[in-house]
């Protein structure tokens, strides 16, 4: 029994060991552009690049096949942050009046369905079968996945509201 | 070498692990609905049972033998098995890209897959030496690869085919591998000679 005991335990430490060595020593360290420029991109996987998700958008960018404005949730800032990074040009008037947006659902039309609730990729809305659902306003990234799946209509992307937590200051006018 | 060659040939035809033995059928239905996937799938099978008759066999001899813990065997494989497997796969993406492209997302599905386990633990049974389990690991998966081929050969064409409504999907699979099966039972007569 403690022969047993003995000899197992040893060999999960060994195997532990080995294992943990190997994943430092083996660690793929992907360089280059595509590493610098996940970090700056969403992370939630929505896929209206039309690429699989973050990181094949972000190999397609350091590639040079997608444009810098290709990310929806992104928005005109991570557009501005990719041109930089990437050294082209960006047609700004594309998405020149873009703000960013939120989810916002219609309390009146909302029946409950959990729909939304289900297709949200960072778990943004609240909400139970029945109950009229509500977005957290800190967690929600505009992805417009919510929108697309509701059957009444009752969630839909508006301008992110002014409020004490997101107004800020206007950044000076470039002379 | 030509005993070893006989064993290769009766591991992988007449005692076939997928439709002999009846081992391993979880990927035998699920992953044998295209050729390239089925490919790929037997490709990184083999690789796994090779090396698991491998070590398994050097586990029972040098740890599970000498302290007369057998009865912790299936225990051991599993623990050794995936922790090889882990091992290999991290060295493989590393040193090898191109070559985890192709295995990669197979691998970890194949490390707890049943055929593995019991062909380590058959070979446990027949009180193999070294190389004959090495062998009869490698012969098995190659019997795997063949028939999960075969098998995905015939659904991409049953697909084409009219399958009475009854039948479409899963049921004309299973009859298409209880026909196989029997097709493999006329191995059985090549261990006699």
């Amino acid at each position: 029994m403690l022969i047993a005991i003995a000899s197992f335990s040893s060999m999960g430490v060994v195997f532990g060991l080995v294992l943990g060595l190997a994943a430092r020593l083996f660690r793929v360290e992907t360089v280059g552009l595509e590493a610098e420029i996940m970090p700056l991109m969403p992370g939630t996987n929505c896929g209206q690049c039309g690429y699989p998700g973050c990181a094949g958008a972000a190999a397609a960018l350091a590639k040079g096949e997608a444009p810098p404005s290709c990310c929806p949730p992104g928005g005109q800032a991570l557009a501005l942050a990719l041109a930089e990074k990437l050294g082209v040009a960006l047609d700004a008037s594309a998405l020149g009046e873009q703000v960013p947006m939120i989810a916002v659902v219609r309390e009146d039309i909302c029946i409950g369905c959990t729909k939304c609730f289900k297709s949200c990729p960072t778990d943004a809305v609240m909400g139970a079968v029945k109950q009229v659902h509500a977005v957290i306003r800190e967690a929600c990234t505009g992805c417009a996945k919510c929108e697309n799946v509701c059957p009444t209509g009752a969630i839909v992307l508006d301008p992110v509201p002014v409020t004490l937590q997101t107004w800020v200051w206007p950044k000076p006018v470039a002379a | 070498m030509g005993e070893w060659l006989m064993l290769l040939l009766a591991t992988a035809l007449v005692n076939n692990v997928v439709l002999v033995k009846f081992l391993g059928l979880c990927p035998f239905m699920g992953v044998s609905r295209k050729v390239d996937s089925a490919l790929g799938m037997g490709m990184a099978t083999t690789f796994v049972l090779t090396l698991a008759s491998a070590v398994t066999w050097l586990l029972e001899h040098f740890l599970l033998a000498p302290l007369d813990i057998g009865y912790l065997r299936i225990l051991g494989f599993i623990l050794v098995i995936a922790a090889t497997v882990q091992f290999v796969e991290m060295a493989v993406k590393k040193n090898a890209p191109d070559l985890y492209k192709v295995l990669g997302i197979y691998l970890p599905l194949i490390t707890t897959n049943c055929a593995v386990l019991g062909v380590a633990l058959l070979n446990v049974q027949q009180q193999a030496g070294f190389v004959t389990s090495v062998l009869y690991g490698f012969g098995s998966a190659l019997g795997f690869t063949m028939v999960l081929v075969l098998f995905a050969g015939l659904r991409e064409r049953l697909v084409l085919a009219r399958v009475p409504k009854t039948f479409a999907g899963a049921p004309i699979g299973f009859i298409t591998a209880g026909l196989l099966a029997l097709a493999f039972m006329g191995f059985a007569g090549l261990a006699n000679h």
